[in-house]
Order: C-alpha cells, then sequence, then structure tokens
C-alpha cells in the first residue's frame, strides 16, 4: 500500500549535496572562512585579556544595561566563579560562539519578523520552516554541514542560527503586530512612509518583545553548547561531552553548572537592558 | 469651489465588495447584504462639499459610518466607489508617494483615543509632522514649542504622554496635528473621551483657535450638543447615508426626517439658535417722519407700532396713540422727539440671552445688528413658540 519516497528524497538530496561539494565547494569555503575570521577576532580579544578586565567589562555592561549596582556585582562573582570552576577558557570559546550566532540570528530574525508581521502569506510560508527548524534533530542537518564546511566551529554556528533564529522572528512578528493600531495609524496619517513608520513608531514599540527574542535566542544558544562540541567546536560543551565519554559524572556536573551560569549572566544583563527601553512604560498607571 | 467635495462615495468593507456594490445598487438592504456574503455597507452613496474656512460637523452614532467617512478625507480607508475631490484633485488618483506627500502638506489629525506616540515626549510628538516631513531637528523642536505652549501646555515638554491626563492628552494631540500648519483639520470624536467639563474646555480652545487660524475643520461627533456648538454646517449620517446637511438652525427648526427629528427633541434650543433665526421680518421703520407722515404711514401699513431708528442710531417705539396724543398736544415736529426707548437686541444673541428682555419689554424686542439698521422683531411669544416644541415633535 505505500509507495517509496524515502529513497529518492535521501538520494536526491544525497546527490545535490555532493554536487555542491564538487561545483560549489570554493564558495562555502570563504563564508566559512569569512564566519571564522570574526569568531577568531573576537575569540582572541576573550582568551587574550587578563580575565580581571574581562569581568570587569561584564560587570561594567550589566551596569550600563540595569543602572543596579546589585546586578553588576552578581555579574562579575558569577563570571569569577566560572574561573574559579576552571571553565574560563572553554567559556571564552563558548561566549565567542554564542555572540556570533546571536548576531547572525538578528540580522537574518529581525528582518524576516518583520516581513511577516506585514504579510500574512510570508507568515503562512514561513512558519512550516520555523517549526522545521526548531523541531528537526541537528544531526540531520550537521553532517551535511560539516561535509561543506569542515568540522569545527563553523558547523556549529550553523546548528546554533538554525536552532535560535526562529524565537526572534516569532516574537518581531508578535511584537509588531501588538503595537497599537491607533498610534500606527497616526503616524500613517500625518503621512509616515513605511520606513519612517517601522522606525520610528513600531520597531521602538515592538522592542520589549524583540528584546525578549533576543534573550530567548542567547539562551537557546547555549542549549547547543553540547551538541556542537560534538562537531568539534570547543567551549564549556566538550567539557560536558569529555564527562559523559570519560564515565565521569563530576566533570560532567562541573560543566553543566558553567553553562548555566553564562545563562543567568546573558539573560539577567539582556532582561535589564529590555525592560530600560521600555523607560516611558514606568510612568504609566 | 468647495475645498473638499465627496461625491457619490460608497464603501463596503470584506472580501469581494464589487459583488455587494452591484447587490446594494439592485436595492438589497445591508442586512441582507452581511447575512449574504459577510461584506459590511459602511458608507452608501455620500455626497457632500465642505467649504474652505468652515467647520463642517458630521454626526451620527455608533457605527454611522461617520469615522469611515471621516478617514476618506486623508484615504486612511479607500472607497469602494466614488469620487474624492480636495482642493481641485482628486485624491484616489495619487500614488503612493503622491498621498504620503498629501498628507504631510494639508491634511492634519486628531483622534477619538488621541494615538499618541507612548515612546515620545510631548515635544516629540507634537513635532512628529514636522519630523515625517524631514525638517531640522531645531527648526521643528522651535515650531513644536510654541504649539504646546499655544495649547497650554508649557513645562511638559519633556513628559511622556502617560503622565499627562486625558484633556491634557488631547491637547497634545490638537497640537500635533496643527504643528504643521496644514489646512485641513480632520478631527475624529476628538472630543468624545474626555469628561464633560474638560470637553467644554477644549471646544472653548478650538473656537477660540479656529477665529484666529481659519482652517478647514472637519470634525465628528456623537454628540447633537457639540456639533451645534461646534458646527457651522452640519451633516446627520445614519447607518452609513446622509439623513440631512444643513446650519445649526436649520437642522433643529425643520429636521429632514424622524431620525434627525427625535436627535433633536432634547436639545436646549435656546442656548443654540440666536435672534436671527428666529425674529419677524423687519416691521415699520420710521426715521425722521413728522409726527403726521408716520401716522399716515402707520395707517396705511396697518401698523400699530412703529420702531424709530435714525442717523443717532435706535431711539426707541411708537404707538398710533402715542403719536395721535403728540398731534393733539402739539408735542414736537418729529417722530423722534416723542419715541419712547425700548430694549434692543443683537441678532447673533442666543434666544437665551434675548429672553429676559422680550419678557419685560412692553413691545417687541427691536433686533439691531452692529452697523444700527434693524433686522427684525422679536417678541416673548414668538421665543415660546419655538422653545416649546410642538405636537409633532413631542409624537417623535
Amino acid at each position: 500500500m505505500f509507495i517509496d519516497i524515502g529513497k529518492p528524497i535521501a538520494d536526491t538530496t544525497n546527490a545535490f549535496i555532493e554536487w555542491l561539494i564538487v561545483n560549489h565547494g570554493d564558495v562555502f569555503e570563504s563564508i566559512a572562512n569569512a564566519l571564522l575570521t570574526v569568531l577568531i577576532l573576537i575569540e582572541r580579544v576573550l582568551r587574550g585579556a587578563p580575565p580581571w578586565s574581562v569581568i570587569l567589562v561584564a560587570g561594567l555592561i550589566a551596569y550600563a544595561a540595569s543602572r543596579k549596582p546589585v546586578l553588576s556585582v552578581g555579574v562579575m562573582v558569577l563570571a569569577w566563579l566560572l574561573g574559579s570552576l576552571g571553565l574560563w577558557e572553554q567559556a571564552m570559546q563558548t561566549i565567542a560562539i554564542m555572540l556570533v550566532s546571536v548576531g547572525i540570528a538578528v540580522i537574518i530574525g529581525i528582518p524576516l519578523g518583520v516581513v511577516t508581521a506585514r504579510s500574512d502569506t510570508a507568515r503562512m510560508l514561513l512558519n512550516p520552516v520555523l517549526d522545521l527548524m526548531q523541531t528537526i534533530p541537528s544531526f540531520v542537518y550537521l553532517i551535511p554541514a560539516a561535509m561543506l564546511f569542515g568540522l569545527g566551529k563553523v558547523p556549529a554556528i550553523l546548528a546554533t542560527v538554525i536552532y535560535a533564529t526562529p524565537p526572534l522572528i516569532r516574537l518581531t512578528d508578535l511584537g509588531i503586530r501588538q503595537v497599537d493600531h491607533a498610534v500606527v495609524e497616526a503616524s500613517r496619517a500625518f503621512g509616515a512612509t513605511r520606513w519612517q513608520m517601522l522606525r520610528g513608531v513600531q520597531i521602538p514599540l515592538a522592542l520589549p518583545s524583540i528584546m525578549q527574542g533576543i534573550n530567548q535566542t542567547m539562551m537557546m544558544a547555549l542549549a547547543m553548547v553540547v551538541i556542537a562540541s560534538m562537531i568539534g567546536a570547543r567551549g564549556i560543551g566538550e567539557t560536558v561531552l569529555l564527562g559523559l565519554q570519560r564515565n565521569d559524572p563530576g566533570k560532567g556536573l562541573v560543566g553543566g553548572i558553567g553553562i548555566v551560569i553564562l545563562a543567568i549572566i546573558f539573560d539577567r544583563i539582556s532582561q535589564a537592558f529590555g525592560r530600560r527601553l521600555q523607560a516611558y512604560r514606568a510612568v504609566e498607571g | 469651489m468647495p475645498l473638499i467635495d465627496v461625491r457619490n462615495v460608497t464603501k463596503i468593507f470584506g472580501a469581494r465588495p464589487e459583488r455587494a456594490l452591484a447587490r446594494l445598487k439592485a436595492g438589497a438592504g445591508k442586512e441582507a447584504i452581511l447575512a449574504e456574503s459577510g461584506n459590511t455597507v459602511g458608507l452608501y452613496d455620500v455626497s457632500l462639499s465642505i467649504e474652505r474656512g468652515e467647520i463642517f460637523v458630521v454626526m451620527g452614532l455608533s457605527g454611522s459610518g461617520k469615522s469611515t467617512l471621516i478617514r476618506h478625507l486623508n484615504r486612511l480607508i479607500d472607497p469602494t466607489e466614488g469620487e474624492i475631490v480636495i482642493d481641485g484633485n482628486d485624491i484616489l488618483k495619487l500614488s503612493i508617494r503622491e498621498l504620503e506627500a498629501f498628507r504631510r502638506q494639508k491634511t492634519g489629525m486628531v483622534f477619538q483615543r488621541f494615538g499618541l506616540f507612548p515612546h515620545r515626549t510631548v515635544l516629540q510628538n507634537v513635532a512628529y509632522g514636522l519630523e515625517v516631513r524631514g525638517e531640522p531637528r531645531a527648526k521643528r523642536h522651535a515650531r513644536a514649542a510654541e504649539w504646546v505652549a499655544t495649547v497650554g501646555l508649557s513645562g511638559y515638554e519633556d513628559q511622556y504622554p502617560a503622565q499627562l491626563s486625558g484633556g491634557m492628552q488631547q491637547r497634545v494631540g490638537l497640537a500635533r496635528a496643527l504643528c504643521t500648519d496644514p489646512e485641513i483639520l480632520l478631527m475624529d470624536e476628538a472630543f468624545s473621551a474626555l469628561d464633560p467639563l474638560i470637553r467644554g474646555q477644549m471646544q472653548d480652545q478650538l473656537i477660540d483657535l479656529q477665529s484666529r487660524l481659519r482652517k478647514t475643520i472637519v470634525f465628528i461627533t456623537h454628540d447633537l450638543d457639540e456639533a451645534l456648538r461646534l458646527g457651522d454646517r452640519i451633516a446627520i449620517l445614519k447607518d452609513g447615508s446622509l439623513s440631512q446637511i444643513g446650519t445649526p438652525a436649520e437642522i433643529l427648526l425643520s429636521p429632514a426626517d424622524d431620525y434627525v427629528r427625535a436627535f433633536v427633541k432634547d436639545v436646549n434650543r435656546a442656548r443654540v439658535l440666536t435672534v436671527e433665526t428666529v425674529m419677524k421680518p423687519p416691521p415699520l421703520r420710521l426715521t425722521d417722519e413728522t409726527l403726521e407722515q408716520a401716522l399716515a404711514e402707520m395707517q396705511r401699513q396697518g401698523a400699530e407700532i412703529g420702531y424709530v431708528v435714525n442717523a443717532r442710531g435706535y431711539r426707541g417705539v411708537v404707538t398710533r396713540d402715542s403719536v395721535n396724543a403728540a398731534i393733539a398736544s402739539r408735542a414736537g415736529p418729529t417722530v423722534d422727539e416723542i419715541a419712547v426707548g425700548a430694549p434692543s437686541i443683537a441678532p447673533g444673541a442666543s434666544l437665551a440671552e434675548a429672553l429676559p428682555a422680550t419678557l419685560s419689554s412692553t413691545y417687541p424686542l427691536a433686533v439691531i445688528s452692529r452697523d444700527g439698521s434693524l433686522e427684525g422683531t422679536l417678541s416673548a411669544a414668538q421665543v415660546g413658540e419655538i422653545l416649546t416644541p410642538s405636537k409633532d415633535l413631542e409624537a417623535a
């Protein structure tokens, strides 16, 4: 009763990947090299700088985002804990991968969110793709990605971007759709162009939601570090992976704590920043 | 030529409006169309002309299509059929770019729920129209500050809208609309969300501003008192169609149908109607006639009373008896000298203002215009007749 479509799909995909590698391998290599250049630069700065200066900068960023000394000190203590757990180098590698991934996710995610907010058709078309990106097991695309980009950091970034961009697209879309229609209408009545409306009214008012999306993207990117380490990206994920492989649960736990600490640091800073962006709301009520 | 000319505009909401339009033209009712195809008829065959410099009020209950109508004037909504000509240009033919330029240059809009930008300060809100036009920051902020001061909000420039009361927020809305110096001001139930006291103040402020600015104002309201107070002319909209267009007095004194009649039933006419709309045509006017000439004139016209108005202004009233008595006693050569001083009233006064004088005066009150001419007369009986709704009004 069944017809066999699994095999043709598999064969076509394999042929396609092979064709990509043979005919366009150099394109992927140059993409990989460009990403690596940025990544290595960030990593070199983070790992080259003395740890105390990185901790200090983290504290300053936390203060700038929140204007709360308590949060700032808390972030510095957490960063110090990372080092004390013996995870400093790995943490810096993980942060570098995460920052690049989140950067790419923002560049892709916000414009796509804007597009889907404007057009129901675009949203209808993109939605199943986003569902797919979030649910398909990472290894399905990690293996071809490793074939195209080589093992290591670049496929790790790719996997992270694929997994972590959908919430940003969805929350940007939601944020823009939820902007008060009366306010958008007012801007239209004053003759604002679509771009002026977007830049001056819709994006600023959707910013809390967009910041929530960026926060989600960061958290999901951290959730990917262990998987990323399996294809050769170094970082805290590698510590966890080694703990698993060598039957060393203690080491695995230490790595796990490290990931949680990173998550808390990024979450609190981005949340505080999101709240400050809507300072005008504080006067309501 | 009117500034705004709306010609046979019909608006049908929902998918495939052409089909519903055909059904509507074939005589189907709004409810039938809604039931058949789910289309809502917003406006049906609305035509009206708005003159430069007038306050044109569109009045109707909720669902009458008045907010839909005003949104056609700057094409926030496009009609299904019809023409909208503003200042000689068919605005339905404008491209997107031209339409944006038209909105930036010609129109300003004030909204029922204010529509202020919550993330911008008062000053930035007021400056928005100029910002969209691309004016440099310093210039637009200077102009915005002037308008913030004009609406009485100096000192609040750096507050956010949420920090202001409703009345203050709508002053910001008004200043924002006026800051670009638009020719046309569209006000969509601008004062409806405010409490009555503040609403009255805002109406005063608008009347005051309009006496200086002479904009063309299209004002939407569901409140007849507001319409009568502000409007030079009023259009009454019911279920998407016009019931009547006219001056406040025309609407009050000769309602076109039962709908309008029911509307105007409870209006305080004494406050709305002016003396000139009620007064009788000028009666016998005497100037410097001799007593004999005056008596002859009174007999010829069958008038019991003469109003004496000469180069020195309104002198008072003479009756046939007083003229006869004066002739008998050889009192004086002209009517001017025997006229009995009586109160007069200006044609623009409201009936409420005129009523005490009409009651205390023995003769019908003379209505004297500013240049001293006799326009007509007003008696207590006339005022009473107008202020007491007639029987058919009671029935409606």
